[in-house]
């Protein structure tokens, strides 16, 4: 079985630290941050697969200008946006940013398992051809 | 209230119209009529006056001519000649039949001692002595004389004609007797129309001539001489009662008699009663032209006010809606975005704690079923949260509807098709009756199946078992409708107002979360349609999703 990186990034701690618990309970590399200058420095540190972000987390940077950042630093890595305050323009606009897909909290981690492997599998076949 | 509202605009409208109308008319009907009758009465004075002067003078010639074929005999003839009874009664009869309208009753010469020496006529007054009649002294120095009506010795009324004649010193005296009716008639032609009069009076208002009416000759005419100046024709007026009379009077020039014309309204007045009537008439009908056109204009004005009024009213009320679902919308949006985020830790908490319990030291744990359980009926109502915070945001969503082309029957059977398995096992029947022509519309297909089976589930709901769902559809006015009638028990009145009202449910707690119809109502107005119902309690409900036919752009 191929394992891949996976990044959480949420302001919600016990929401970060309980999502990469179980994520690696299933053998998937997974790293949780709190906010979006943290996750800055994890990019600069390791390559990702996979990025679940949340779009609104105050103080500090936000949802939209981590995404940003991401697709500057890591334009391999596929985002999935994952929030329980997403506002229909934030959500269009992350999707214009390139992010894979947009999921609205909570979901059930056998829903996300899925959209992960999609991601995943979208960017293999990318980083192939 | 509003209706009284609309009575009072509505009689105030006619009312200001009506005066505003009529009070010109009525005061120029008033100022024409006027304006006539002062022309018309003047006309009446004019007429009346011409008819006293000539009459006047027809008399005074009369009179004149008299005169001066009495005069040109004692001139022409000696005392000896006249005062012969035989050449006196040649002369009469030759005057006579010279012309029968001499008017001469009879004819006399009177000495200047006043015996009557001879005399021609029907009276036999031969031998009478005049000496003290009052006439006799006044011929006597002034030479001519005309009497006033008078008895004399014959005691009849009547009028006499003297004149002096002068043979050498004798003064003698030739006399004639003047047919009072052949001047009652010449007077009596002036008598116009059905009750005018016409009648001469001396100078003290005594019956001259015959009046046409009440009275007879040297009765007192009750009129005033002296109100009629001399030389002049004028007409005076007198008011009894509802009737004017008018007296127009001439002085004769050569003897002080009033020759007096009267009228009175109601005969020389017909012409302008004539007209009074036509003008009223005219009146009344323009009244009643503009009565009838304001009534119906009103009418028609405040017609059109009421309509647009409720259209008003129903737009404000249907804007109203739309704010209130607008604002409840965001604070659902708000509480519900709150809650997503303590949900996902709980859910992700709850599934970490199922993961651990997988885990061998776990296993033999006496307690792991209760364990698990619990962890199941955690993410159980999660997963009940989750929905309605979804639901909510769903109902918040401003997502612009996707158009394609939509076959309204088939979006309908379709859904139909989800329901009827639950609808079969409740015993409920679902009818169809479609419209077999509807044009395919460019909507959103998936928000208008989401409605659909929203009014359905709720039918069903309502009904609960054994009952009966028709669904129809219909093309009227280029709107495509969808009927969902159900018999179940209704709506109850009071509750009908809040049944678009988010998070209003009638449904039993974890059934319903209130936002159904809210959100249909919401994506029927995206959709441009409308979303109604009518419901009577004990019969049943029906709601009316109405569309409007767009026609899908060609690709």
């Amino acid at each position: 079985m191929t394992t891949f990186s996976v990044l959480v990034i949420d302001d919600e701690e016990d929401f970060v630290t309980t999502l990469v618990n179980r994520l690696q309970k299933r053998k998937i590399e997974a790293q949780g941050v709190t906010s979006g200058e943290a996750a800055l420095e994890a990019l600069a540190k390791a390559d990702f697969d996979v990025i679940l972000l949340d779009i609104k987390m105050p103080g500090g940077m936000d949802g939209i200008e981590t995404l940003r950042e991401i697709r500057k630093r890591q334009p391999q890595a596929e985002v999935i946006l994952l929030t329980g305050h997403a506002s229909v323009e934030t959500s269009i606009e992350g999707m214009n940013l390139g992010a894979y897909d947009y999921l609205l909290k909570p979901v059930k981690l056998e829903d996300l398992l899925v959209k992960i492997a999609a991601a995943y599998e979208k960017k293999s076949t990318q980083d192939k051809s | 209230m509003k209706r009284q509202l609309y009575r009072r605009l509505r009689l105030q409208i006619i009312g200001l119209t009506l005066v505003v109308a009529i009070t010109p008319l009525v005061l120029l009907g008033g100022a024409i009529y006027n304006q006539f009758a002062r022309a018309h009465e003047a006309r009446i004075e004019d007429q009346m006056r011409l008819l006293a002067n000539s009459q006047s003078s027809a008399v005074e010639v009369f009179l004149r001519e008299r005169t001066n074929l009495l005069t040109m005999l004692v001139e022409t003839h000696a005392f000896e000649q006249l005062a012969n009874q035989a050449f006196l009664m040649d002369l009469f009869e030759r005057l006579n039949r010279h012309s029968d309208q001499l008017g001469l009753v009879d004819m006399g010469v009177i000495d200047n001692t006043g015996l009557h020496v001879s005399y021609v006529g029907p009276f036999n007054l031969k031998g009478f002595n005049y000496e003290q009649q009052p006439w006799f002294g006044e011929v006597m120095t002034k030479g001519k004389y005309v009497s006033d009506v008078y008895m004399g010795f014959r005691l009849f009324p009547h009028i006499i004609i003297a004149v002096r004649g002068r043979t050498g010193e004798h003064q003698w005296i030739l006399r004639a007797t003047i047919d009072l009716d052949m001047l009652n008639r010449m007077v009596s032609t002036a008598q116009a129309g059905r009750i005018g009069d016409a009648f001469i009076v001396n100078a003290t208002g005594i019956y001259q001539t015959k009046p046409r009416f009440e009275g007879a000759i040297l009765d007192n005419s009750n009129i005033d001489p002296k109100a009629f100046s001399q030389g002049a024709t004028i007409v005076t007026k007198k008011d009894q009662g509802a009737i004017t009379y008018y007296f127009a009077g001439s002085w004769l020039k050569n003897k002080n008699w009033l020759l007096v014309i009267r009228q009175q309204t109601d005969d020389e007045v017909g012409g302008l009663l004539h007209t009074r009537n036509t003008v009223i008439l005219i009146i009344a009908l323009g009244v009643l032209a503009i009565i009838i056109t304001t009534i119906f204009i009103t009418n028609i004005v405040v017609r059109h006010l009421e309509a647009a009024h409720q259209e008003l009213d129903m737009l404000s009320s249907q804007l109203v809606q739309s704010e209130k679902l607008a604002a409840l919308g965001k604070m659902a949006t708000g509480i519900a975005h709150e809650i997503n985020n303590p949900l996902a830790v709980i859910g992700e908490k709850a599934g970490w704690m199922k993961d651990l319990l997988e885990e061998e030291e776990f296993k033999n744990s006496s307690n792991l079923k209760e364990y698990l359980s619990s962890v199941a009926k955690i993410e159980e109502h999660v997963e009940r949260a989750r929905k309605i915070t979804h639901n909510m945001l769903g109902f918040a969503r401003r997502m612009e509807p996707r158009l394609d082309d939509v076959e309204v029957n088939r979006v309908v059977d379709q859904t139909i098709e989800l329901l009827s398995n639950h609808a079969r096992i409740q015993n409920i029947e679902i009818r169809k009756a479609y419209h077999s022509a509807l044009p395919i519309i460019a909507s959103d297909q998936s928000q208008l199946q989401q409605v659909i089976l929203n009014l359905m589930n709720n039918a069903v709901d309502a009904i609960g078992s054994n009952g009966q769902i028709e669904v129809a559809t219909a093309l009227e006015n280029n709107h495509i409708f969808i009927h969902v009638k159900d018999d179940g028990p209704g709506i109850p009145k009071e509750l009908q107002r809040r049944i678009f009202d988010p998070f209003f449910t009638t449904k039993p707690t974890g059934r319903g979360t209130g936002l159904g119809l809210s959100i249909s109502y919401s994506i029927i107005a995206k959709l441009g349609g409308t979303l109604s119902f009518q419901s009577e309690p004990g019969k049943g409900t029906t709601f009316t999703v109405s569309l409007p036919v767009v026609t899908p752009e060609k690709k």
